[in-house]
């Protein structure tokens, strides 16, 4: 749970996060001398450096390590000791059918949620860039979401999906639905996903805007001249542009529905009926802070870090290298 | 290839700003045209109306025989030119050239014809692979050029395509540009706002101002008989001198300076005298002349460019660098050199020497309607 946070926190902006990226594979061919800085200690850099490092260290570094000493542990739930058990949590974890399951949900999850707040924020962006007149007022009613806390955000959720008064559950109700959010599982899910979705469109609309407004007029021109159909100029010009914001904000809304979906699922989930969807990290708190299993809990967040990890990798890797940067 | 013909065009833009006012100008097929005028006079609006990056607001545009006024850019069969090049720049230089083919359904072996001779007339052919970002400013241009030229459309469009090169390579560019047109004999309109560009490159040129049409003419016509003080100061460098003066009989004061005509003009006391800095020549003994307080010189090389002041009004003389410059000097014009304008209206007076007063110059064979 814990590096989630600092990852989103290091990249502000579009063009700092398409800077960030760009210095990582071009930083040691590129000698700018001219706008190096020079010390005068050899310490100062390293102490400009340290609050940063200790933040990482403290609250990084230092729960990892133990996260990953302690998932070869059986801790004893009164805080009497612990036994070294060497693999059993990792096999025991990854022989539970529950925990495979809760696995495969929050697969799909992250790839549901993900995929529709970036097409909807996309969606969203292109429209609101058309707009020329009164585009403020609705630029700021799409923005606004975002400044509501997600667990707010999972109680409003919970309203509108609510078995009582919530307006969703009547609207599907006319459709002939009856949805049950906190008993059904499906019911739940998709609830939880629309809430997630929801909260997280405003975040990409705002970087596709400012990505779209980035395009260069005149490139857009161009294209209007050569090109008739105005999706296939979205297709083949607008949106391989905007791929440095798109790439960006794949990593950055992998993680949030990975990590800070954390808040909206808790509201929707505590105090329900046990047959509910969760992800992982939920699982992870579960265990680790209701059930009293240190040693389990631990070792299924260095799975998610490992997971999370490869991802990453596999994301820069293979996804990073179709990103076209100017 | 297509003749285009402007209809009374105007652009008003929301808040009843009118950027263009009425324009009219008949372009013959195969016709190089260049706008050219201060920043704001309306030319960059009036190419992008032709383009269709902009609505028409009032009057028509017609290319060939199609009035375009409502169809799309992509359909009126015109390629743009773009001042900051406008490239992909995500595509490579080939995709760049033939992205608009593409998008046609042309077939990919015509693509691959099209782009290869577009690409060997503008030397590019070892850059076709590369991104727009590994090339140079004039290396972008020609590609730019290039995107304009596959599509073999009935008119190419310049938006001031030579203003962000450097002043050597505009000057090749330039010379290019006009031989790549004559060599494909397609209509063009230009936009530039510099006088030199316009000169060198038009077959015909349009003076535009406050998004009117000050002049429309063959360049050497247009600098020989400027229609208004504003064409005479803006074509031609050093600009031409414009001296307020009266007449009285067939003399011309200045303050307290006077030339003798000789004979009678038919225009009124209160004149505008234009003279251009290469008509002025030092005055021997017997010349009636003009005493000029020298301020300053600047070296060309070939001339030199003398600049003072006759009776406290700024006058530029483009003289020989043989001759010795003193504090002050005695300058002279021959009178059928000098240009005469409304002293109010900035217009020229046609004809000064005979009889007919006060009329607007226009050339032959160019319908000239401007709203003035």
């Amino acid at each position: 749970m814990t590096h989630a946070p600092s990852l989103s926190a290091t990249n502000p902006t579009p063009t700092s996060a398409g800077g960030f990226f760009r210095r990582f594979r071009s930083a040691p061919s590129e000698p700018d001398a001219a706008k190096r800085v020079q010390f005068n200690s050899p310490l100062l850099p390293y102490l400009f450096l340290a609050p940063q490092m200790a933040i990482i260290f403290i609250f990084f570094y230092w729960p990892s390590v133990q996260a990953i000493q302690s998932s070869f542990y059986l801790e004893d739930p009164f805080g009497f000791g612990s036994t070294f058990v060497g693999m059993a949590n990792y096999t025991d974890v990854l022989k539970s059918g529950e925990y495979l399951s809760i696995a495969r949900f929050t697969a799909v999850f992250t790839a549901l949620v993900t995929f529709f707040s970036l097409a909807i924020g996309l969606l969203l962006a292109v429209k609101a860039d058309g707009i020329i007149r009164g585009n403020a007022t609705y630029k700021t009613l799409l923005i606004w979401v975002y400044a509501i806390a997600p667990p707010v955000a999972g109680l409003m959720g919970m309203m509108m999906f609510d078995q009582h008064i919530g307006p969703l559950v009547k609207v599907a109700a006319f459709f002939g639905w009856n949805m049950q959010v906190g008993l059904n599982y499906n019911d739940t899910a998709f609830a939880m996903i629309v809430v997630s979705v929801w909260k997280q469109i405003p975040y990409n609309f705002i970087f596709f805007l400012s990505g779209l407004q980035g395009i260069p007029v005149p490139v857009r021109e161009a294209a209007l001249m050569d090109c008739r159909s105005g999706l296939r100029r979205f297709w083949t010009v607008i949106l391989p542009l905007l791929a440095p914001t798109a790439f960006f904000l794949l990593i950055i809304n992998t993680t949030y529905a990975l990590f800070d979906t954390f808040g909206v699922i808790d509201v929707m989930v505590k105090d329900k009926a046990a047959n509910n969807p969760i992800t992982l990290v939920y699982k992870v708190y579960m265990d680790g802070f209701r059930g009293n299993d240190l040693g389990g809990s631990s070792a299924q967040s260095v799975i998610l870090m490992i997971i999370v990890f490869v991802l990453t990798i596999f994301q820069f890797r293979f996804i990073e290298r179709r990103v076209h940067y100017n | 290839m297509a003749a285009i013909n402007i209809t009374n065009v105007s652009k008003i833009y929301a808040g009843g700003v009118e950027a263009v006012k009425s324009v009219s100008i008949d372009i013959a097929d195969g016709e190089f045209i260049v706008l050219v005028g201060p920043s704001g006079c309306g030319k960059s609006t009036l190419l992008r109306m032709v383009a269709g990056l902009e609505a028409i607001s009032k009057g028509t545009v017609e290319i060939g025989d199609r009035v375009i006024n409502d169809i799309e850019p992509a359909e009126r069969d015109i390629a743009m030119v773009f001042q900051n090049y406008a490239l992909y720049p995500h595509m490579t230089v080939y995709n760049n050239l033939a992205y608009g083919l593409k998008n046609r359904g042309t077939p990919k072996a015509e693509i691959d014809a099209r782009v290869a001779e577009a690409a060997r007339m503008l030397e590019i052919e070892q850059y076709l692979s590369r991104k727009p970002r590994a090339l140079s400013g004039g290396q972008r241009q020609r590609v730019a050029m290039g995107r304009a030229i596959v599509r073999k459309p009935a008119a190419f469009l310049f938006d001031e395509p030579l203003s962000n090169l450097d002043a050597k390579l505009r000057v090749s560019m330039r010379g290019e540009i006009k031989q790549l047109q004559k060599r494909l004999g397609t209509t063009s309109l230009y936009v530039t706002h510099d006088q030199l560009e316009a000169m060198t490159l038009a077959d015909r040129l349009v003076v535009l101002n406050g998004g009117q049409i000050e002049q429309i003419g063959r360049p050497l016509d247009v600098y020989h008989t400027p229609a208004s003080t504003f064409v005479a100061s803006f074509i031609g460098s050093p600009a031409m001198n414009l001296l307020r003066g009266t007449r009285e009989g067939t003399q011309l004061h200045f303050g307290s300076q006077v030339l003798d005509l000789g004979r009678a003009p038919a225009f009124p006391g209160q004149i505008t005298v234009g003279m251009r800095a290469e008509d002025l020549r030092v005055a021997t003994s017997g010349d009636q002349s003009l005493t000029m307080k020298v301020d300053y010189i600047e070296e060309l090389g070939a001339q030199r460019l003398v600049h003072g002041t006759v009776d406290g009004k700024k006058l530029t003389a483009s003289l020989s660098p043989e001759i010795d410059i003193g504090e002050t000097m005695a300058l002279t014009i021959a009178p059928e050199r000098l240009h005469f304008f409304d002293a109010d209206t900035g217009k020229r007076f046609g004809q000064p020497f005979a009889n007919t007063g006060y009329d607007r110059l226009s050339a032959p064979a160019i319908k000239l309607e401007a709203a003035l």
